[in-house]
């Protein structure tokens, strides 16, 4: 060999360790913002009042406002946000479609529809509810797989199908909103706009376990899924046995969105947002799983405390998030329309 | 790589298409080992197909496609992705992916779940990129490169992926002539320093018995002629297989067959 394979290789380090330092960065940024939404508030605490409260100290006052309103917030928020994050930036790899986030092809609003059913219709709530929107979260997504699936697979038809049956969903919800009994209207649409009140700690080991083993998951699949990015063709002919592997991500990440929006609500864009910053911040051939997760846990959490503070109203997070997705989405539209092609 | 593998590539009776409609009717080919084997044929006349039936893209309808003589569809699929590579026609570029990350993927059937490249992945790569001569470039971004640049990191790729046997369906299409003769002189340097056998379709008649080993003429899913470019590569045959009447000559160059096509406006 002419080149120096050492030097090389001491290269490639490098550029991993910068890698892993952005991914420190971004979890140092995290952990700043947690601990600033545990402080700031109503009233303000300060830092060690905090960590005492945190170790399980009585304090007085500041134990119930951290441990039982802030607490709950926050970690629902980190793990809904990390789950709509490393879920819609596998779906945008694997589609190879910036547009093809699970709250744009219907798989939110599919959970969506489930949930104001149960809360309009059938008048429940807590459990029952997010496993509604699970099972109609996982319904929806198969069934936009098998319409779109034709003569074989294809990611374009996948889109614009899934677009079709959002906008039906939509529809749906519509109907139910408007036929509903008005008293239970707002608690809804508190739901709908995606929010993070009333988040109780209960809630928060069973989210915590699926956004842990979707994680495991993710990242066990996302070598392969670098190969799926290069087509269908070529990572078959790399190895990779394309329909499980597609089959197993598609599961695993609608399981995530299907599970943080039946906690959260649909907190919008989030996961149509999380990936392309990732991948603006670590560069694309990082691996995306962390990288995304992080981003989306921290949009979540900067808009909700920009949504509870910075205005004279209190807005759910859901409203901010979508301030900041939609000029993205008009953007992604003018830059496919200049390069002329669906992608 | 050792000298003297065997590494047979068979397909007996084959008959292979897409839904309803059968493209490869009854074919039977062998590829020839540690030799540069091109088929030629026009347009839908099954070439892709047979590659495609040949790297277990698409499944035979009846008919056996073999790898030392086991069935290629019992192979684990990692174990067959080290063994054969397949270079698509058109592969899709990811957006911002570097030369050196897009090269790197190539290792992909070497690698465990989670392990990361090894020395042996760096030194294949690395070796790769200078054979196609593209180590300048490897903190570039592949979409920002010129198609024949372009052409040189997926082949790469591919020869990152250390394979006995190379499939490459129309290299050079889309190409400058320059560049179409590179590609190929890097092939068969590749052919030659390596032993592997390489499978292509290509296009351009005259280039293809210029560094085809052994050609294949196909017509309608079925094999018109095979051997060596001066066996296929004659009047009739031609005749037979574009419907084109030409002459044949001798590549003043290389002394391999030549054609030129004759058309209705000239005559000899």
């Amino acid at each position: 060999m002419k080149h120096n394979i050492a030097v090389y290789i001491h290269d490639f380090q490098k550029r991993k360790r910068k890698e892993y330092l952005i991914m420190f960065f971004l979890f140092l940024c995290l952990l700043m913002a947690a601990l600033l939404i545990l402080m700031v508030g109503n009233t303000n605490y300060s830092l060690p009042t905090v960590l005492h409260v945190l170790l399980g100290e009585e304090v007085e006052k500041a134990f119930f406002a951290i441990r039982t309103l802030r607490l709950p917030r926050l970690l629902c928020g980190i793990l809904a946000g990390a789950a709509f994050g490393m879920a819609g930036s596998t779906f945008q790899n694997m589609l190879r479609n910036p547009l093809a986030s699970p709250d744009m092809i219907g798989i939110s609003a599919g959970s969506s529809v489930a949930a104001v059913f149960s809360i309009l219709v059938l008048q429940r709530s807590g459990f029952f509810v997010s496993m509604a929107s699970l099972f109609f979260g996982l319904a929806v997504a198969s069934l936009i797989y098998f319409l779109s699936h034709g003569s074989g697979f294809s990611g374009g038809r996948l889109i614009l199908m899934g677009i079709g049956v959002q906008a039906m969903l939509q529809a749906v919800i519509s109907y139910l909103l408007l036929k509903a009994n008005q008293y239970d209207v707002p608690k809804a649409m508190r739901w709908l706009s995606g929010s993070l009140n009333g988040m109780v700690l209960k809630d928060v080991p069973l989210l915590a376990g699926v956004v842990l083993v979707g994680l495991c998951l993710l990242l066990l699949g996302s070598k392969q899924l670098k190969a799926l990015e290069l087509g269908d063709e070529y990572a078959t002919s790399l190895g990779v046995q394309t329909k499980p592997l597609r089959l197993c991500l598609m599961f695993t990440s609608v399981l995530l969105i299907a599970f943080a929006t039946s906690i959260t609500g649909p907190i919008s864009f989030v996961a149509f947002l999380a990936g392309p910053i990732a991948k603006k911040i670590v560069g694309n051939g990082a691996n995306h799983v962390l990288p995304s997760a992080l981003t989306g846990a921290l949009l979540v959490l900067l808009s909700d405390f920009a949504g509870q503070f910075l205005f004279e109203t209190r807005f759910p997070v859901g409203v901010i998030t979508g301030l900041l997705g939609a000029p993205y989405l008009i953007f992604l539209l003018i830059r496919i329309n200049k390069k002329g092609g669906f992608a | 790589m050792e000298a003297n593998r065997v590494m047979e590539l068979k397909a007996v009776n084959i008959q292979a298409g897409y839904d309803k409609k059968m493209i490869l009717h009854g074919l039977d080919v062998t590829i020839p080992q540690g030799k540069i084997s091109v088929i030629i044929g026009a347009n839908a006349c099954g070439k892709s197909t047979l590659l495609k039936t040949f790297a277990r893209l698409l499944h035979v309808k009846s008919g056996e496609v073999s790898l030392n003589m086991q069935e290629i569809n019992t192979y684990p699929s990692k174990r067959l992705a080290r063994k054969l590579g397949l270079l698509p026609q058109s592969p899709i570029v990811p957006e911002g992916i570097s030369v050196y990350d897009l090269v790197s993927r190539g290792r992909f059937p070497y690698q465990g779940f989670l392990k990361g490249m090894t020395e042996e992945d760096h030194k294949a790569v690395l070796e790769a990129m200078e054979i196609m001569n593209i180590v300048d470039l490897k903190d570039r971004f592949v979409d920002e490169l010129s198609g024949g640049q372009r052409q040189r990191v997926w082949i790469a790729m591919a020869l990152a992926q250390r394979t006995d046997i190379l499939i490459l369906d129309e290299p050079t299409t889309f190409l400058d002539i320059s560049y179409q003769v590179e590609i190929l002189d890097m092939l068969t340097d590749l052919n030659h320093k390596y032993n592997t056998t390489i499978l292509m379709v290509l296009h351009d008649i005259n280039l293809s018995a210029r560094y085809a080993d052994y050609m294949f003429a196909l017509k309608d899913g079925r094999l018109i002629s095979q051997g060596t470019p001066e066996e296929v590569i004659q009047e009739e045959t031609i005749w037979k297989v574009f419907s084109l009447t030409c002459k044949v000559m001798k590549d003043p160059v290389s002394q391999s067959p030549f054609i030129i096509p004759i058309g209705r406006h000239h005559h000899v």
